[in-house]
């Protein structure tokens, strides 16, 4: 359980660092920090105690694995999560071409 | 107890790589929280998962460096910093009441229930013929996530191909 609650708390650090700082780059960490967490937060609901990765052997009963789905989902989620850092990456170059600045407070002509 | 000392380790390196002063340096901080995540995958048997987020995670940096380099500006940080930090506040207190809420319900760590996955243990070997079976419910049971998966990539390498390219118009 404590780990479940450490998962949390490094949401809760991506939470403030979208919601409190003012640089766009930072605002990317944050939203990179939010995903790791949701991540790991995904592969701890299917770990077993003592148990096996879930690549199958002869001498092996099926009970003793670690749960698969869970990794096979976060395994969709950590690719998708490369898409989403690269759009907004070239979203905030492309911002910084036009207002020389990654401030979001400067960032206030909506007119080109 | 390994991944509770990878955790904070995690939680440490994610304050620092908010709170540093230059911009490359967070960066990098920001790796290093990324390669203690894949650690954490290794000790927690997913190693799909690790190498996966190993090769992920070296692109992101190559990214996010390629963006902040020469850029290097310094922070402001006065200004409207009463809001923002009231704005803050409320929002993790209304995720940890969520997070309270669904703390009763999960499972305890380290029994998973299992429901789903049983019928894929057992058939996962006769059916596709895969020995790696995470691999078998990613390409074979789970397939159509996967051609979505492919999909939302190809958008958003549009997407960047759409922002990122040189406009038609000279400026002179």
């Amino acid at each position: 359980m404590s780990l479940y609650i450490l998962c949390m708390i490094l949401f809760c650090i991506g939470i403030y660092g979208v919601l409190r700082k003012r640089n766009l780059v930072k605002i990317i960490i944050g939203l990179a920090i939010m995903g790791y967490s949701i991540n790991l937060f995904l592969v701890l609901l299917g770990y077993r105690f003592h148990g096996r990765a879930a690549i199958e052997a002869e001498t092996q009963d099926i009970l003793s694995m670690v749960d698969p789905l869970p990794q096979a989902m976060a395994l969709t989620s950590i690719v998708i999560s490369l898409g989403i850092l690269a759009l907004v990456i070239s979203i905030a170059i492309r911002i910084y071409e036009k207002y020389g600045t990654f401030d979001i407070t400067k960032i206030k002509r909506l007119k080109g | 107890m390994e991944v509770h000392i990878l955790l904070i380790f995690m939680i440490i390196g994610a304050i620092v790589a908010l709170e540093a002063r230059d911009l490359l340096s967070s960066v990098i901080v920001l790796g290093v929280v990324s390669f203690a995540l894949c650690l954490a995958f290794l000790i927690l048997k997913a190693p799909d998962l690790a190498i996966t987020q190993l090769v992920v995670e070296i692109l992101c940096l190559i990214i996010l460096i390629r963006a902040t380099i020469k850029r290097d500006l310094p922070l402001a940080i006065e200004g409207r910093w009463i809001f923002n930090t009231i704005s803050t506040v409320v929002f993790i207190c209304v995720f940890l009441y969520f997070v309270m809420l669904a703390l009763r319900e999960l499972p305890v760590f380290g029994e998973p229930i299992m429901a789903v996955v049983r019928e894929y243990l057992e058939k996962g070997k006769t059916e596709t013929g895969a020995v790696n079976l995470v691999t078998a419910v990613v390409l074979n049971f789970r397939a159509y996530d996967t051609l979505g998966e492919a999909a939302v990539l190809f958008t958003s390498i549009i997407g960047i191909v759409a922002v990122l390219r040189s406009p038609g118009k000279k400026k002179d």
